[in-house]
């Protein structure tokens, strides 16, 4: 939230500042009424760097996808700012800012639904010359479809074809070929590989790494794979209900990790050494996600916090330890909503209250081992 | 693997289901799919027989079904051994020269209200399914009171109004004011239709890619929305022509129909329903077996026109 706005750096190609993205929730037939509001993104700050990838990671319903629609301009946020190449979205003009949106694609998670199953896959890929007529001269747009169908490793004589005789994997090859006919520097790439089998996960992932080299494009890559997200991600943010709790390189954030709720969230992934396994602490966070509708106050992960107790409880003022919560939660983590702030690298930011002692809990842990 | 002569085969076989499943429009794809099915060649066979005889009714029988003659009247089907193959009438007039000249005022209302209902419930529905917003409940409200007048009530009321207001003699000055009326009751259900698939369709990932595409409202409705939610409407078109047809005759049962001296299949069909229990049944067999003829040839062609449209069936 209080993040302090960065100086403009010519490195950043996206940059988001604040975004909010609230829903109205309307009770009533006639005369609707709003009755409250579902904060499904809520105050969120990234900075994607050319040529880079930035990983998104969070559960279901943490905003992750809100996030994409608001940046490729399907919904419109209802706060902050989305600057692109330093250029604030909101305050151009529609035709301006219409070949603006243009830089920034989206590759979508489902394969089947992402394609118009009446078109044929070269129409699919060349709807975008149709649209943007100046991209291409229209004698050479046959040419460039093919020449994408080429680029994302498809047949171009397939060009004819329709998208249900294409397999998952390469209708994911189309859906990245129509989003480079544009010409974007951004791909939004919404859990690109979630709904493919894990050997076509890694052809596609390969396809996105070879086209970032190529083609210089930077990535907003929202995975719930963890692994996935490390492999291919530079950076990587982590949300939780709409907001980012802890942001970094990958190294940071995957080794010296700063938030109760990323730790959670690394603890369960697989790990492919069984022996390996016990020596590994699982953390199960109980419970489900809280309602976007009603977050909880303070920090928003006090109810399903696994640090917090330990941390009231090595407290020495029990004062903080009510009846009605018996995993004693401190009054601080109910009150204050922490910042995204520095954790020893300027660059390294967490969410927390007792982000430091996390490092610690760390440390004691691995010192009983 | 290295056989030249295996890997000529392949290519040859390559190329073939290119052929057959790519290549060409969607419109060429669909009629080299349609040309395949014989019921559809059958059916469409029969559909065209009966545009040529609504066109050209001279073609088919040479007496006038307006000069009828009392003492001929209630004659049996003669067949090929006299002057009226179909029989006559209790009035005298010839039936294969009605059931001709009755072809062209009936298919042209069915053709006509059937395609302005489509052409204004697509229009709105889609409008409506898109926008949603104060669009919406304009048109949603708005279907909901043409619902709920009941059109035979509508049609005597408007019909009777405007019976005095000249339209001129030829068969559209005849069938212009049923028209617009049953047009004007009949486009509802479309739009309803219409905006349910719409509402389904927009949401899918496909429509919202060509939005961050840059795609105007107009194109993404055209191209992505409509043809993916037009399905149910054309399984509907061809009963809405036979109850266009049916209606009509119900029109004219009451005297507000296709005008006189204009016969139309309704006007047999009506006519005939009476005389059925007689031993003139053929004064309804006719003219109805004309009209059911109609109708199936016209599900089946709709029927394999939307399988050959939809590449997924192919």
């Amino acid at each position: 939230m209080g993040n302090p706005p960065s100086a403009p750096s010519p490195d950043v190609v996206l940059e988001v500042q604040d975004l909010v993205k609230y829903y109205p929730v309307k009770r009533g037939v006639v005369f609707k009424r709003t009755v409250g509001q579902v904060r499904a993104v809520d105050g969120v700050s990234l900075a994607l760097r050319r040529g880079r990838t930035l990983g998104l990671v969070g559960e279901s319903g943490s905003g992750k996808s809100t996030l994409a629609k608001v940046l490729v301009g399907v919904e419109q946020p209802t706060s902050g700012r989305i600057l692109v190449d330093g250029i604030d979205v909101s305050a151009m003009k529609r035709a301006q800012r219409r070949e603006l949106r243009r830089r920034i694609q989206l590759v979508f998670q489902d394969p089947y639904t992402a394609l118009n199953p009446r078109m044929p896959a070269g129409e699919i890929v060349g709807e975008a010359y149709a649209i943007h007529p100046r991209l291409v001269p229209k004698g050479g747009r046959a040419r460039a479809v093919r020449e994408l169908f080429d680029l994302v490793g498809l047949n171009p004589d397939h060009v004819n074809r329709y998208p249900h005789q294409f397999s998952g994997g390469q209708r994911q090859r189309l859906g990245i070929a129509r989003a480079l006919a544009v010409k974007p520097q951004i791909l939004i790439c919404d859990e690109p590989v979630s709904a493919l089998d894990v050997s076509i996960q890694g052809q596609v992932i390969n396809l996105l790494e070879r086209l970032q080299d190529e083609l210089g494009l930077a990535y907003l890559f929202i995975a719930h794979d963890l692994a996935v997200v490390r492999h291919i991600a530079d950076e990587v943010a982590v949300m939780y209900l709409g907001s980012v709790v802890e942001r970094g390189t990958e190294t940071e954030v995957y080794e010296q990790t700063r938030h109760p709720y990323t730790r959670a969230l690394m603890s369960a992934v697989p790990l492919p050494d069984p022996s390996m396994r016990h020596r590994r602490e699982e953390i199960v966070l109980s419970g489900d996600v809280p309602s976007p509708a009603a977050p909880p106050s303070g920090c928003r992960f006090h109810t399903r916090c696994w640090l917090a107790p330990l941390v009231a409880g090595a407290a020495s003022d029990s004062a903080d330890v009510t009846i009605d919560e018996p995993a004693a939660v401190p009054a601080v983590c109910r009150t204050d909503r922490p910042e995204l702030l520095p954790q020893g690298p300027p660059d390294h930011l967490a969410a927390c209250h007792f982000a430091e002692k996390l490092t610690e809990n760390t440390t004691r842990a691995e010192a009983a081992r | 693997m290295s056989d030249p002569s295996v890997s000529a085969l392949v290519a040859e076989e390559t190329a073939t289901v290119d052929r057959v499943q790519g290549g060409g429009s969607l419109w060429s794809n669909a009629w080299r799919t349609l040309r395949r099915r014989p019921e559809v060649i059958v059916a469409a066979l029969v559909a065209l027989f009966f545009v040529v005889v609504a066109a050209f009714p001279r073609l088919f029988t040479s007496q006038d079904p307006q000069r009828c003659d009392i003492s001929n009247s209630g004659i049996r089907p003669q067949w090929f051994s006299g002057p009226h193959p179909f029989g006559t009438d209790i009035a005298g007039c010839d039936l294969l020269a009605s059931v001709v000249y009755g072809a062209r005022p009936s298919l042209l209302l069915a053709f006509i209200v059937v395609g302005l209902s489509v052409l204004i419930g697509v229009t709105l529905g889609t409008l409506s399914g898109y926008y949603l917003g104060w669009v919406d409940t304009a048109i949603s409200r708005a279907v909901e009171v043409f619902l709920v007048i009941p059109l035979l009530l509508a049609a005597l009321l408007l019909l009777s109004l405007f019976r005095t207001v000249d339209t001129g003699s030829s068969v559209l000055g005849s069938i212009l004011q049923p028209a617009l009326v049953l047009t004007a009751f009949g486009w509802m259900g479309y739009t309803r239709y219409v905006r349910a698939n719409v509402l389904e369709t927009k949401n899918l990932d496909y429509v919202v890619a060509a939005k961050v595409l840059g795609a105007s409202d107009l194109r993404i409705m055209v191209r992505h929305v409509l043809p993916n939610a037009i399905g149910t409407v054309t399984a509907l078109i061809p009963t809405a022509i036979a109850g266009v047809i049916s209606t009509e005759a119900v029109l004219a049962f009451l005297g507000i129909g296709v005008r006189p001296p204009a016969v139309s299949w309704g006007i047999l069909i009506s006519n005939g329903s009476e005389r059925f229990t007689g031993d003139s049944q053929y004064l309804l067999l006719f003219p109805l077996g004309c009209l059911v003829l109609t109708v199936l040839a016209l599900v089946v062609l709709g029927d394999g026109l939307r399988d050959a449209l939809d590449p997924k069936l192919r």
